[in-house]
């Protein structure tokens, strides 16, 4: 904490967290977005927009480019072509103090060099408002995130002493604990159980009904339509349908997307989507 | 995952973050009341003792609070010969701790140190020219510059061909480090043999890693060093921290990963300099010294880095009173006497991570 607050003397000032978004305000977008890994096109001519209050799942194969979007989105990926913007100005216009206060982002894997405690990691989330006027959170921001995702029961055991799914809810408590306005969360129940899946993506709803954009790499389709508000169907770098799970997840596309027979019907008792590899017996 | 992320518990208790703050300050007093216990004892103790009492009085004498004045032997004893050489001790030994807590940060691997990948040889590189050839273009800063010039390429070097998609692994970086190793040994060997016969000597003796040649001037040459560098790297602590998560993540707090480790790096090369221009290599003090407080106090730099500035100090001031004790009237290399005590530690430190990984990949 000193150590920030002496290091003001740095010729960065402090970044200025952003008003409170509108409902349905863009918070992040990507328009005719490129992007080459290794020489090889990962993304090409990608448009997508992210609104505040809206839960957005990108879905797709193996290697269709969803991590890829989603670091482009997060600006960590430079784009090739294209623009992606956060909050309106162009991701690279922004420093990474200020881009701290308006995006989370939850990697695919969660590592840590050192064995820090849980409760200290999550404290982590916190750094970017350390010594400004919302410092004062901490400590509710903290607590609200461990209870909300069920790690205040091992808070003070060592990060690499947990479980992979352990981990994987308490990174999630670090992103959620930044309260940033923009969440992006690359595959937040990939190591999760059935139970922590739902506890997770009913998490993403809320946060997205209070007013953030949420943003989700998902493989289960089913969650994806249980959840999502708009899903986007990534293939091949791009973007092969963009829209309500009711209208997107239609039998013909997903199996071809997926290369994979899918069967899309209704749940006979709720009437809700449900998603399935057509199997024979 | 291949990396050194799987280390179940190198705590040794799953101590909660409240009681690891108590233990940090605790070995913070516990570290401040030792120094102020051994110093006096150190300057006490030689071929020539000086009981405590003196000891005390002659610094309150001095510093005018009091005290008396010693018979001119003992005044010359302990202000000409002793103190120079403790303060030496407490920032060689503060400048090698904290650089081993900058670099095991900015590397996120705990096996990294200046003596094991190498900085400390590179700086000794520098050194040893200006010794060899006799240079004195700046005076009696000459070899610290060079040191410093020589110690920031090698991190350089070393940063640059051990690190690969943003991770920095732990066969990587030993191989690194035998081949920075090799490189500035042959260099060293070079000026060597280029050097005549007293400076082989002086060179040599620098070598083992000693703290007898300390003079006043001497300390005022690393004083400037290892002050901006002991001042400078605690600001860098919450960020320190943050790295750990990785380079990304650390970057989505709000980090400025490039200039951090731009910095850092400047940091422990200056650290590094500071101490190998006085004392030569004395190795593995910055290995084992942040390993000791990380699993008594947990990992957090904000306690880590000036903890491993005191126990730096506390345990080259012990380690060089026991090197001009223990064989009297003969003295020990201090170099030699930690690398001693340091490399088992490095070994059981290396068995315990191949252990936790799994084997090397």
């Amino acid at each position: 904490m000193r150590g920030l607050k002496l290091s003001r003397f740095a010729p960065s000032s402090r970044p200025v967290p952003p008003p409170p978004a509108a409902p349905g305000e863009v918070l992040a977008e990507a328009e005719g977005v490129g992007v080459h890994l290794g020489g090889r096109p990962v993304l090409d001519g990608v448009d997508v927009r992210v609104r505040a209050g809206e839960l957005l799942a990108l879905v797709g194969p193996n290697g269709a480019g969803k991590s890829t979007l989603l670091g482009a989105l997060a600006a960590d990926v430079p784009v090739a072509g294209g623009v992606v913007r956060v909050h309106g100005r162009p991701a690279p216009r922004w420093s990474a103090a200020e881009l701290a206060l308006r995006r989370a982002v939850l990697p695919q894997a969660a590592s840590l060099s050192f064995p820090f405690a849980v409760e200290e990691v999550v404290r982590m989330g916190r750094a970017p408002w350390a010594g400004g006027d919302r410092e004062g959170e901490d400590e509710a921001a903290v607590a609200e995130a461990m209870a909300r995702t069920g790690v205040t029961g091992f808070a003070g055991r060592p990060f690499s002493a947990l479980s992979g799914g352990e981990r994987a809810r308490v990174a999630l408590a670090r992103v959620l604990a930044q309260r940033a306005p923009l969440l992006l969360l690359d595959e937040p129940t990939a190591a999760l159980d059935l139970r922590h899946q739902e506890l997770v993506l009913r998490l993403c709803r809320e946060r997205a009904r209070a007013g953030d954009a949420v943003v989700v790499v998902l493989h289960d389709l089913a969650l994806a339509a249980a959840y999502a508000d708009r899903v986007a169907v990534l293939r091949a770098g791009r973007i092969a349908a963009d829209g309500p799970p009711a209208e997107v997840f239609a039998e013909e596309l997903l199996s071809e997307v997926y290369e994979q027979p899918v069967e899309v019907f209704p749940h006979p008792r709720t009437g809700a989507l449900l998603v399935v590899p057509r199997r024979t017996p | 995952m291949t990396a050194l992320d799987d280390r179940p518990g190198v705590s040794a208790a799953p101590a909660p973050p409240r009681t690891r703050r108590t233990t940090a300050r605790l070995l913070t007093a516990a570290l401040a009341a030792g120094l102020l216990v051994l110093v006096p004892v150190a300057a006490g103790t030689g071929a020539y003792p000086v009981p405590v009492g003196d000891v005390i009085g002659s610094l309150l004498h001095r510093t005018g609070l009091g005290g008396a004045e010693l018979d001119r032997v003992a005044e010359s004893v302990l202000w000409n010969v002793r103190f120079p050489r403790i303060v030496l001790a407490l920032l060689v030994g503060a400048s090698l701790g904290c650089a081993g807590a900058l670099m095991q940060g900015v590397f996120g691997n705990p096996l990294a140190e200046p003596g094991v990948i190498g900085v400390s040889s590179g700086a000794a590189v520098g050194a040893v020219a200006a010794i060899a050839f006799g240079l004195n273009v700046l005076g009696t800063w000459t070899v610290s510059v060079l040191a410093f010039a020589s110690g920031l390429v090698t991190v350089l070097v070393v940063y640059a061909m051990s690190r690969s998609g943003g991770r920095t692994e732990v066969v990587t970086l030993i191989l690194t480090g035998i081949a920075v190793n090799a490189f500035a040994g042959a260099l060293i060997g070079l000026f060597l043999f280029f050097a005549d016969t007293a400076a082989v000597n002086q060179i040599t003796f620098w070598q083992l890693g000693s703290l007898a040649q300390a003079t006043w001037p001497k300390v005022l040459a690393v004083l400037p060093c290892a002050a901006l560098g002991l001042g400078l790297a605690p600001l860098y602590a919450r960020r320190l921290d943050l790295l750990a998560l990785g380079e990304r993540p650390a970057r989505h707090l709000g980090v400025d990963v490039e200039r951090l480790r731009i910095v850092l790096v400047l940091v422990i090369a200056l650290l590094t300099a500071a101490a190998v221009s006085v004392a030569g290599v004395i190795g593995f003090v910055g290995l084992v010294v942040p390993h000791l407080l990380r699993m008594a106090a947990g990992p957090a730099h904000r306690f880590l880095i000036p903890g491993s500035a005191l126990l730096g100090a506390l345990v080259l001031l012990a380690a060089d009173l026991a090197a001009r004790t223990v064989a009297e009237p003969a003295e020990l290399p201090l170099g030699v006497l930690t690398a001693l005590l340091g490399s088992p530690f490095f070994f059981w430190l290396l068995r315990r991570t191949r252990r936790r990984q799994g084997g090397w990949a």
